[in-house]
């Protein structure tokens, strides 16, 4: 297959067509399955998080490793001369002129595409601000694939926060791709934006809004649960409203065989420790995922062919 | 008595027709931020045959080119532009919604990365039932053309 991928910059989810998708998911498999040390030998990687995060800066740089390249960059900002007050624009200038590719966090909605107008190499985004986060979805969509065998006509159940989960929005419109049905459950407060169920009207994609786990468990292939934060309400509110978005074994009584579920970590208290243990429980492959999804991503932008 | 006479005849210029009453005062505004040394005359609420009412502004001196007035259609849908050159009507062409605006007003996000950094701002324009959807092209985050309109 011709590599659709070559030196293409990775802002955001929506610049990826089905097939795009397909091909990264499919080399992700392969790079699982025979690791590939050589694809990127001789490459110098920028991993620059103008925001601190370790999980996703700690899965880049072990993918790039994995692949054979070296790194260079930084974790957060604080000595660079971001904080002296240089604009990314020249930031993004100097330190892709050195560089293969350009992994980069920023605390700010657009930053990687601006990168992008600025960058001699291919910019990855590995998250800006509430914006985009396209690796989160990829490796999402990774362990879907791996778990389930196929992205087609799945029924997926997301759970928590909908309303400012960026990994849900993404996640939503990709599956999309592949005529996914959705249930979604969340407190008013927190619920899906309607932009997005427009979005979802308009392609003629078939989604409910549940109100239980219990209730649509039965017909889930995935139930992909996020974190509703304490902070966006008051106590007594909380206290009220957040047993109803904590999966326990209990929920799962009637659940497939085969559903599996999703978080895109950290955790807090709303999926039970028990659960773990059960055969539903793919979180933690899913977060190991995410190297190969990236190892994947990372290989193809930068070899013609593999 | 009829428009014309309402509101003085200009030399050289253009003169802004037909903007739904109301929407003048914005388009005033935007004006002011595109140039403003030039000579503003304004009709607001004038009797119109086709509107019932409607709000008119000629500048004096300046000629609108397509884009300019382009700019200014996300206020004044429908509106017309009559270039003018010896009290005559050069040029005329409808305000037509463009595809893209860069550079008109900076994103309503105060997050995003464009208010600190050398690039304009730019959005791709969407006509969605009464109203305009703008969506930025780096935050990627979408508006009403009530919240620019504001700004």
């Amino acid at each position: 297959m011709e590599n659709q991928l070559y030196l293409r910059d990775i802002i955001s989810i929506a610049d990826l067509n089905r097939s795009d998708l397909e091909q990264i998911l499919e080399t992700a498999a392969q790079l699982k399955r025979a690791p590939r040390p050589d694809l990127l030998e001789g490459k110098v990687i920028a991993s620059c998080f103008f925001e601190a995060s370790t999980r996703t800066r700690l899965s880049f740089e072990t993918a790039v490793q994995r692949l054979g390249g070296t790194l260079i960059g930084f974790s957060d900002s604080s000595n660079t001369s971001a904080k002296k007050g240089e604009t990314l624009a020249d930031s993004v200038k100097i330190i892709s002129s050195y560089t293969d590719a350009f992994i980069m966090r920023h605390p700010q909605e657009g930053a990687a595409r601006l990168a992008s107008e600025f960058s001699n190499v291919p910019i990855i985004n590995g998250g800006d601000g509430a914006n985009q986060h396209p690796t989160q979805t990829l490796l999402d969509l990774f362990s879907i694939r791996e778990c389930q065998g196929t992205l087609d006509d799945l029924t997926i159940t997301f759970v928590g926060d909908l309303k400012y989960g960026r990994t849900v929005h993404s996640l939503v419109q990709a599956m999309a791709l592949f005529g996914a049905k959705f249930n979604f459950i969340a407190p008013d407060a927190l619920s899906m934006p309607d932009y997005l169920l427009e979005e979802l009207d308009e392609k003629g994609i078939r989604y409910r809004k549940a109100g239980s786990i219990e209730e649509v468990v039965p017909e889930s292939d995935i139930i992909y649960m996020t974190r509703v934060q304490k902070e966006r309400f008051d106590e007594t509110e909380y206290m009220h409203m957040a047993s109803k978005y904590i999966l326990g074994v209990e929920s799962l009584k009637g659940a497939r065989e085969s559903l599996k579920i999703l978080h895109p970590l950290p955790r807090v208290n709303e999926i039970e420790v028990a659960v773990d243990n059960t055969p539903h429980a793919y979180y933690f492959q899913q977060a190991e995922n995410g190297v190969y999804a990236r190892q994947a991503l990372l290989a193809l932008v930068l070899n013609k062919s593999i | 008595m009829t428009n014309k006479l309402q509101v003085e005849a200009i030399r050289k210029g253009t003169v802004i027709d037909h903007i739904p009453a109301g929407q003048g005062v914005k388009i005033l505004d935007r004006l002011q931020l595109l140039n403003s040394d030039v000579s503003i005359t304004v009709g607001f609420n004038l009797p119109s045959k086709a509107q019932g009412r409607k709000d008119i502004i000629k500048v004096t001196d300046l000629k609108f080119t397509e884009q300019e007035a382009n700019q200014l259609a996300l206020f004044a849908q429908g509106a017309t532009i009559n270039v003018i050159d010896e009290y005559h009507v050069v040029d005329k062409f409808n305000m037509t919604v463009p595809e893209t605006l860069r550079g008109a007003f900076p994103c309503p996000n105060s997050n995003c990365i464009t208010h600190n950094e050398p690039v304009n701002s730019y959005f791709y324009l969407r006509e969605k039932d009464d109203d305009i959807r703008l969506k930025c092209h780096y935050c990627e985050k979408s508006f009403s053309k009530e919240i620019v309109s504001e700004l």
